[in-house]
């Protein structure tokens, strides 16, 4: 067997491949569901649908889940377009939450609304940007290792947002802070048309047409494509590949601050350690299964946002595990992952027999 | 010799790299107890094919037979098995491992674990070919020579019966490649089959018995190297009679004045090493001045510092905007030097990995040195879609579209694009290093017209080459470069490869890295 | 103060043991030039199949156990759980030459998921009370203590008072780094994580090293997670018990820079800084043990910083760590 590189795939057959994939990976987790549990895989679908879109309520808040995931993912691709491997989004978004949340609690009643609001959000921006740009300042000047130093920086961020968890903790004893500003809503984000969650879907929707055209048509995403190439390249266009390592984490990181802020201030009011829910990494995989194209991780994310709703439902009408859509999660992680290879690569067979002829 | 049994015998090989092809119905006998040359252009497919022998490559189509058995080798391992041993051009070597852990490296053998025995066993063989290696030093010390020395000891400690090696001597000064010729000798003496890849005439003439040509990924013919001349194996390898008749205007007057003047430059890499030590010359505008020396001998430090890439340990680099009117160019980077308005065009040697960006189409290679052109915080791809587009139309560039990634384009292709963005730029200063490597003649010959263009125009041309056939015919002055400083600087009008080749090597060669 | 420490050591061990199974079992991956951040999965998948034998075996055999099948079975069932898991990272990025990063992520939410639905389907079995599933018997086999230690007072109670899996933790990690250094698999498992093309060239198997160690790898950390099961928390499985011990073991592989044995001392450090926080007296402010939970990863991160300042060659990441291997690339 010899594999060789493709040289281009045209893009119609290289999506029905990745469809494909998705395919005969729901069909292998139909199968694994039947045989695990005994339910009929039909069933178990039709209870993800109806998880995901089965009310209203239930859109909404997938359209939450999708948004907030899709806005972490944005947040990532400008680094992973530069080959940074920013694995530190949880923490980023960790930390923009905690700064929406300190903001909400101390300065709660000293504000008016709109100046608290704007307050919390460039808080939030910088506490992310803070966040991705110690590692991203030692990786510009010492070259030290990004993946593990941001991976390192989340539980970091984890315990810092612990810590104030207790400090802040509401009523005392309860281990949690709980809704913050409950009578005043103060900080809270207003409900823009039928839902809370609108304004969030519709500010990450701008988001993700800003995101596209930095990358596509700015000079400062024009430079991120170079450094992600080649480091000498970027030397010989005279571009300061250290100065663009700096920026565009910090750009990263205060999207991520963002999503925080979006998560804090829109929807949850408060804060804790899970508030970023392991987004910072099914990001990192939404992004990279995405080609690093915006346009493309608004399927990304709707197709894990999914599974997660359907897990949900699944728990409860089956008594099944929750977790039990991780599983489902992963193994269509890993086909999309492993089908990129045939989009890629062709194979050739060749029999043993064709050669030992000639002996 | 002939009616023997051949050790490697090769009918029919084909192979092709995309739509490349490097190979065609290749056919190639390699005997016992002889030294074959295999002879070819850059570019010709002798790597290509030597590749197939060792398992890096496996062949589309066509036979291998060892010492008459037909063969299958699709890996390394198998390459071993059947005592072949390849020395590449790059060398494959583990940086952070020692010499001896490198030379046992993938050796099968019996019984516990070594390295002291092995030690002796590189010892002998060192002191049987009179090689100098210390077992226990690292490859990351080494000088470019010693490396390929611990390749050579790494082949003979495994038992190579068939050893080729890939352009051994670019890399060597003469005494070494002397050392090397001994040795491969001694080899023969042992009965061993050797293939030596070259493109250089006199070093088939000192070693080869036999010699193969190949052109343009064909084999052409052989000869018994005795019974040849020079100007047969030439007219083989280029397929036709060629003195190369590159064009050489002479300067016009009107622009003769010093463009770039250069004093007293010394460089250091990152490591420490001198590679340019006290470096002094002019290039004057209207004139192509040619680069020659050993690679690595510090050709490419020199133009990246002008570029304004390569930090300068000392000296002066001024830019002359008029006869009197100096600026000085260290300490400043390739945008501060276009900020100044200095127009100064860089062919890098590495041309994907430097000058273009592969993933990139060649639009959006074009705006690589002008994508801040503009007020706006957006790029302006018009005027480089423009630019692609008469660029792909005036030289001829074969590619599918100007959105195709330049990674696809063959190496012809992609030359023509960073040449046509450098030159576009109406420069007064181009600096080039290898402009022509791995080009087919075809473009080279344009890519020379181009240079004799800009020349024309009064541009201050800096060509480095490694062909002294081409520098001599093509170049005004030649600066020879040999361990990082100047050995002299020539006219191109009245030198000779001969003298050109003399100092190249003058000062002991280029030894640095 | 020897009181404390009398106490505090043996708490910091069996806290290291996980970390020292795991970080091994990604040093030896890593050598071959895998970065598997699937290794946090890979532990829970190791616990969760040791739990899943070693409850059947509890429930099939009655109140008897045989001590032999008792420590068997589940660690059997580990062994090929984290094999499974090994072979498909492999299957993913040596054949299928799939990004490291993003399959390691995916085997992470693919492993935990799978842990704690098998957690949690064991604990509706047995209809529990609270959301946990006891196999004392099968932990009561692996906490057997060495017979003599209890008679070597505080020398016992420091070096002697473990189960058997936390020897052969250490065991490994020597193993592991006499085999890496002193062995020609060794040698030959290092040229390919550094320089897989010189590998190749040289004749060595690189496919064949980098699924064998890898998938050894899995399987080494996988023990990690048996250890933690039935060891450490007394045979009781809970849903996200084991925590983030597995992202705590890749910190450490950097910390002790690619070495099995510096790992052993290392990865106690780390279990005393994971627990330090118990022994800090603090008084009623809870807020700060939070903050001393940190150490682990800051110091982790101090020395991922001053081995990159000091950038000597040897100190290094494997040259090709984390990017695929292709023959023909050019």
């Amino acid at each position: 067997m010899h594999i060789t590189k493709r040289k281009e795939m045209p893009i119609g057959q290289a999506i029905a491949i990745r469809l494909g994939a998705i395919v005969v990976a729901l069909v292998v987790c139909g199968v694994l569901t039947a045989c695990l549990t005994g339910l009929n895989p039909v069933d178990v679908y039709a209870a993800m649908l109806k998880g995901a879109f089965g009310s209203p309520r239930k859109i909404w808040v997938l359209l939450q889940e999708i948004a907030i995931l899709l806005c972490v993912s944005l947040a990532l691709t400008p680094a992973f377009r530069m080959k940074f491997w920013n694995l530190g989004g949880e923490g980023q978004v960790l930390m923009g939450g905690l700064a929406s949340a300190a903001c909400m609690l101390l300065l709660g009643d000293k504000l008016p609304g709109p100046a608290l609001i704007a307050v919390m959000f460039v808080t939030s921006l910088a506490a992310g940007a803070v966040w991705a740009f110690i590692p991203a300042m030692f990786k510009a000047r010492w070259n030290t290792n990004e993946t593990l130093f941001t991976l390192m920086m989340n539980y970091v961020a984890t315990q810092i947002v612990a810590f104030y968890t207790i400090r802040w903790e509401s009523p005392k004893g309860s281990g949690k802070i709980g809704v913050i500003n409950q009578a005043s809503h103060a900080g809270w984000l207003p409900q823009v048309g039928p839902s809370k969650y609108l304004l969030n879907i519709l500010l990450v929707a701008i988001l993700t047409v800003l995101v596209y055209v930095y990358l596509k048509y700015t000079k400062q995403g024009y430079e991120i494509s170079v450094v992600g190439e080649s480091v000498n390249t970027a030397r010989y266009a005279g571009i300061k590949v250290e100065r663009v390592i700096l920026r565009t984490l910090l750009v990263s990181g205060a999207i991520c601050g963002f999503a925080g802020f979006l998560l804090v201030g829109g929807t949850d009011h408060t804060i804790t350690t899970t508030i970023a829910g392991g987004r910072g990494f099914t990001a990192v995989m939404v992004s990279w299964l995405a080609g690093f194209n915006p346009a493309v991780m608004v399927f990304g994310s709707f197709l894990l946002a999914f599974m997660d709703a359907g897990a949900g439902e699944i728990s409860t009408a089956f008594m099944l595990n929750h977790s039990f859509g991780d599983i489902l999660t992963g193994i269509i992680l890993f086909f999309i992952i492993g089908c990129e290879f045939f989009v890629n690569y062709k194979v050739r067979f060749e029999s043993k027999r064709e050669v030992a002829e000639g002996v | 010799m002939a009616q023997q049994q051949p050790a490697i015998r090769m009918r029919n090989i084909c192979k092709s790299f995309g739509s490349v092809q490097a190979n065609h119905n290749m056919n190639l006998d390699v005997y016992r107890g002889e030294i074959l040359a295999l002879l070819g252009e850059n570019g010709s497919g002798k790597t290509t094919l030597m590749n197939m022998l060792s398992g890096i490559y496996y062949p589309d189509s066509g036979t291998i037979e060892i010492d008459g058995k037909r063969v299958n080798i699709s890996s390394p391992k198998d390459s071993f098995d059947y005592g072949i041993g390849m020395i590449h051009q790059h060398f494959k070597l583990v940086n952070v491992f020692t010499a001896a852990e490198n030379i046992v490296l993938g050796v099968k053998e019996k019984g516990k674990f070594n390295i002291d025995a092995a030690v002796e066993r590189i010892k002998e063989i060192c002191d049987t070919y009179g090689f100098d290696v210390d077992p226990y030093q690292k490859i990351y010390d080494m000088s470019v020579s010693q490396k390929q020395t611990v390749e050579i000891v790494k082949q003979l400690y495994r038992g190579a019966e068939i050893l080729i090696l890939d352009e051994p001597t670019a890399v060597l000064t003469p005494q070494e490649t002397d050392k090397l010729f001994a040795v491969l000798r001694n080899m023969r003496a042992n009965n061993k089959a050797v293939v030596i890849i070259t493109h250089k005439l006199n070093e088939v003439e000192n070693i080869s018995d036999r010699v193969v040509v190949l052109r343009k990924g064909e084999y052409v013919g052989e000869m018994i190297t005795s019974e040849t001349t020079q100007q047969e194996m030439t007219n083989m390898m280029v397929g036709r009679q060629i003195s190369l008749n590159i064009e050489r205007p002479d300067p016009e007057m009107k622009y003769r004045m010093k463009r770039i003047v250069v004093k007293n430059l010394t460089v250091k890499n990152r490591e420490g090493v001198t590679k340019l030590d006290d470096v002094s010359f002019d290039a004057w505008t209207g004139e192509i001045l040619g680069i020659a020396g050993i690679s690595g001998s510090g050709q490419k430090e020199l133009l990246e510092a002008i570029a304004g890439l390569q930090p300068v340990e000392s000296g002066s680099i001024e830019y002359m905007v008029d006869v009197d009117e100096p600026v000085q160019l260290i300490g400043m980077d390739p945008v501060k030097i276009a900020d100044m308005g200095v127009a100064l065009s860089f062919v890098p040697e590495d041309r994907l990995g430097m000058g273009l960006v592969g993933s990139m189409g060649v639009t959006d290679n074009m705006m690589l040195r002008s994508f801040r052109n503009g007020p706006t915080p957006f790029t302006d791809r018009k005027d480089p879609k423009h630019l692609a587009e008469v660029v792909v139309d005036e030289l001829e560039v074969d590619t599918p579209g100007i959105a195709t990634p330049v990674r696809r384009l063959s190496g012809g292709n992609v030359q023509k694009v960073l040449v046509g963005r450098e030159i576009a730029s109406a420069p007064t200063v181009l600096l080039s290093a290898y402009a022509v490597r791995g080009l087919d003649v075809n473009s080279s010959y344009l890519i020379y017209d181009l240079l004799n263009m800009q020349k024309g125009n009064g541009v201050a041309v800096v060509y480095v080459g490694e062909d002294l056939d081409v520098l001599v015919e093509l170049c005004d002055r030649i600066l020879v470069l040999c361990g990082g400083k100047v050995s002299g600087i020539v006219d191109g009008r009245k030198t000779d490869k001969n003298e050109v080749g003399l100092m190249m090597t003058k000062l002991g060669g280029g030894e640095a890295q | 103060m020897f009181s404390f420490l009398v106490s505090f050591i043996p708490r910091a061990v069996v806290q290291s043991i996980p970390l020292l199974f795991g970080s091994t079992g990604e040093i030896v991956s890593e050598k071959s030039g895998n970065l598997n951040l699937g290794i946090p999965g890979v532990m829970y998948v190791g616990g969760i199949c040791g739990v899943i034998g070693a409850f059947f075996y509890e429930h099939s055999a009655g109140g008897e156990l045989n001590p032999a099948l008792g420590i068997g079975i589940p660690l059997l069932c580990c062994l090929v759980g984290s094999l499974l898991m090994g072979l498909l990272y492999c299957f993913l990025t040596v054949n299928l030459r799939a990004n490291q990063n993003v399959t390691g992520l995916a085997m992470t939410t693919f492993g935990v998921g799978f842990g704690n639905f098998f957690g949690g389907s064991l604990i509706k079995l047995v209809g529990a009370e609270i959301p946990t599933i006891s196999l004392s018997a099968t932990s009561h086999l692996y906490r057997t203590k060495l017979p003599f230690a209890e008679g070597l007072g505080w020398f016992g109670q420091i070096f002697f008072s473990y189960g058997f899996l936390a020897y052969v933790a250490i065991i490994i990690a020597v193993a592991a780094s006499y085999m890496l250094n002193h062995t020609r698999a060794g040698l030959q498992l290092r040229a390919v994580g550094e320089d897989p093309a010189t590998a190749d060239a040289a004749g060595i198997g690189i496919t064949r090293y980098k699924y064998l160690a890898t998938c050894s790898g899995c399987m080494i950390a996988g023990l990690g997670g048996l250890y933690y099961v039935m060891d450490y928390a007394n045979g009781i499985w809970a849903n996200d018990a084991f925590g983030d011990r597995g992202w705590l073991a890749i910190a450490l592989v950097i910390f002790t820079i690619w070495r099995p044995n510096v790992s052993i001392f290392a990865s106690i450090l780390f279990g005393g800084l994971y627990i330090l926080y118990i022994f800090i007296p603090t008084g009623t402010d809870l807020a700060v043990k939070e903050l001393y939970k940190m150490l682990p990863y800051v110091v982790t991160i101090v020395v991922l910083v001053i081995s990159s300042l000091r950038n000597k060659r040897e100190n290094q990441p494997p040259e090709h760590l984390g990017l695929p291997y292709f023959r023909e690339d050019r």
